[in-house]
């Protein structure tokens, strides 16, 4: 299934969907795995829809400090391309849809199209490639079509009208919309400039849109599925694992509260994508 | 693939250079680069931005920089072969990189933009930003890799000095790469405020192109001295390699003169077999770094391997996308020169010469003298020329380390104890 048809499912229902990143082979990849089994099923409400899985790289510049440390850690631990694999598996047989979020060397020095069959075969739905935008895309393009992978670009306040459209045309299944012109992490507010981006993008095109940069509570993921089909969270997961294991203890119970909130934020009477 | 035989009319208007460059990068920096490739295109246009640049050159900096005969070292060290230095070390801050710097510090200027961000291993291209900066009011931070920011802390306050703030990077390895990712993260951010000042001939486009422009300077001068000053092309070029902007500078003109061997000379740390090194183009493989498709030290999985080199300027994982295409077509080789070759070449030339050159000029130095050697067992006695990209004087203490000089006087002399 195309993990845009989970923003659609919800959109059913009447709400947005929830996107859940986290990096695998943090703090081990057992325990991140545990983490992601965590956050599809938190036990008394909903998960998340859809899992982000973060392929830990040594350059990661479109993060920033939560996610950079989760990935050198996961790194030094001895994180390998293949165990990205073994978390969408994981993730899949947990009853969930997933996506991997990866910089572009890493599929690359995989092989672009063995890297798309074994995501595949893994049960992925899709890459979502940071550090490559449709103007390097071309092999990229051609496996996806070939594995039947979506393609999720991202698009920014700063993007111009000619590559706002060139960048919708060339995704599929859905498109990520960074709310901010930044990185990766937790802020106060969501940024004024994702409503204005996401109004620009459905004057173009209806693919869905998910929304991410900045948003860690259930207020703020209340405001953006008010305009976005999928509020995507990251940095807040991530710290309660880096805080588990700062404090010896077990990510589990933070997760879950965390995890309830965004879900009821998406939920909220009245705010689900128009 | 043929040996380019004229002057190169890459990149295309993507970014490649065949199969290397390109633009790497998040969406949220597309707009940028492309504003930059059209100012860079009209500045170039201008006979304004043209005439003030070349004063800069000129007055601000010391332009022309000359070319010295190594006469002692050439004889004694290089069997007899012609060494000649083109003297970079002479221009304003000491090295190479203020060509660059004057160049983006007008661009950024001319964009309407208050701010520029740097990457700096050795300090040298750190501290050509902050000088640009306060010669035209420009607000400027600098990021350095921690591990750098102690091997130069000379540098760090010549930055502070010269009105900069310098932001030591504790992320990754801690040296040039993970500063320059921590600039990227800057620049996504601010970016409407912000010019990065890439110091290399590397990054997205159009940076390669950009700055190779900025530094094509070198060659375009040098080739007119060899011509009017020493009877005729080199028959060597030699420089080192980093990122690779000094030695894209002193080859362009070059490149379609096919009887000049262009010779580029990367860190071999401690021996490209032990592992440590920064030989990106003798041992990498291609792949995507910072924005750009060339030759990356990674292991199996893609991950970038960190670099190893006595030289601060020289450690980067990654080369210039052109480098690599030059050597991907044989126009140019590349060639490991160790730790122990550049720091000796350091010294001999410093005691030859009178002239004591950046570790990183050093390793171009004693390239230069082991090919001299080599050739001149065949009987043959080359002219080479060499860029000095840089003055020794930021590494006296990293040589004091090695040498195991103490800083100490050798004898005493008059009172009574």
């Amino acid at each position: 299934m195309s993990s845009g048809d989970i923003f659609r499912n919800a959109k059913d229902e009447g709400r947005a969907a929830l996107v859940g990143y986290l990096p695998v082979g943090y703090p081990s990849v057992e325990g991140s795995i545990e983490a992601m089994r965590t956050i599809v099923a938190p036990g008394d409400g909903p998960g998340v829809d859809l899992v982000e899985i973060g392929a830990p790289y040594s350059d990661p510049v479109m993060d920033g400090v939560s996610i950079q440390h989760a990935a050198t850690r996961a790194l030094e631990r001895g994180v390998r391309t293949s165990d990205v694999f073994r978390a969408v598996e994981a993730v899949n047989e947990a009853g969930c849809g997933v996506v991997v979020m990866t910089y572009w060397n890493l599929v690359e020095r995989y092989g672009v199209d063995r890297y798309a069959a074994d995501l595949a075969q893994a049960g992925g739905a899709g890459l979502i490639t940071p550090d490559l935008t449709p103007d390097e895309a071309e092999t990229w393009m051609a496996a996806s079509e070939a594995h039947g992978l979506d393609r999720i670009f991202l698009v920014s306040p700063s993007s111009t009208d000619r590559r706002l459209s060139m960048t919708l045309d060339a995704c599929r299944g859905w498109v990520y919309a960074t709310s901010l012109m930044g990185v990766t992490g937790t802020r106060t507010q969501v940024a004024s400039s994702a409503p204005e981006l996401v109004a620009r993008i459905r004057q173009v095109s209806d693919i869905p849109v998910g929304v991410g940069l900045g948003v860690s509570n259930g207020d703020q993921a209340a405001a953006v599925a008010g305009y976005a089909d999928a509020v995507i969270v990251g940095s807040v997961l991530v710290n309660e694992v880096i805080e588990a294991e700062r404090t010896g203890g077990d990510a589990g119970p933070g997760l879950r509260r965390v995890v309830a909130d965004l879900a009821a934020g998406v939920r909220r009477p009245g705010v689900g994508a128009p | 693939m043929p040996i380019p035989t004229e002057p190169v009319r890459l990149p295309d208007a993507a970014g490649h250079f065949e199969a290397f460059g390109g633009k790497f990068v998040p969406e949220a920096l597309q707009a940028a680069l492309t504003e930059l490739e059209a100012e860079f295109t009209a500045a170039q246009a201008d006979p304004e931005f043209v005439a003030e640049l070349d004063r800069l050159r000129r007055e601000y900096s010391g332009r022309p920089t000359p070319i010295t005969e190594a006469a002692r070292f050439g004889q004694e060290h290089c069997g007899g072969a012609r060494i000649l230095l083109k003297r970079e070390d002479l221009n304003h801050t000491g090295s190479h990189k203020i060509n660059n710097v004057l160049g983006q510090a007008l661009l950024t200027r001319r964009m309407g933009k208050t701010r520029v961000i740097a990457e700096t291993g050795a300090g040298q291209h750190g501290v050509a930003t902050a000088t640009a900066a306060a010669l035209m009011g420009l607000e400027c931070r600098v990021y350095m890799g921690k591990v750098d920011t102690e091997r130069q802390a000379l540098n760090v306050a010549r930055m502070q000095l010269l009105g900069a703030e310098v932001v030591s990077v504790e992320a990754g390895s801690q040296t040039l790469k993970d500063a320059m990712n921590e600039a990227m993260r800057d620049w996504v951010t601010n970016v409407e405020s912000t010019h990065y000042l890439i110091g290399t001939v590397g990054g997205p486009h159009p940076f390669p192109m950009l700055v190779r422009e900025f530094q094509r300077v070198i060659s375009t001068e040098a080739r007119a001295q060899m011509l009017e000053r020493w009877g005729g092309l080199p028959d060597v070029v030699a420089a080192c390699v980093g990122g690779g902007s000094n030695a894209m500078g002193i080859f362009y003109d070059f490149i379609g003169d096919t009887s000049v061997r262009l010779l580029g000379f990367e860190a071999g740390g401690e021996g490209v077999e032990s592992g440590r090194h920064a030989a990106t183009i003798t041992s990498g493989e291609v792949g995507v770094l910072h924005g750009m498709r060339t030759y990356v030290l990674q292991d199996e999985d893609g991950q970038t391997i960190e670099s190893h080199s006595v030289s601060a300027g020289l450690d980067y994982p990654g080369v210039g996308p052109e480098h690599a295409w030059l050597a991907h077509t044989g126009r140019a080789e590349y060639q490991p020169v160790t730790d122990d070759e550049a720091m000796d070449a350091l010294k001999v030339l410093t005691q030859t010469e009178g002239i004591m050159p950046a570790i990183e000029s050093a390793h171009a130095v004693a390239g230069a003298r082991r090919l001299a050697l080599e050739l001149a067992a065949a009987g043959e006695q080359p002219t080479i020329l060499v860029s000095l990209s840089g003055r020794g004087d930021k590494d006296v203490e990293t040589a004091n380390a090695w040498f195991g000089l103490t800083g100490r006087a050798d004898h005493t002399s008059g009172g009574l104890s």
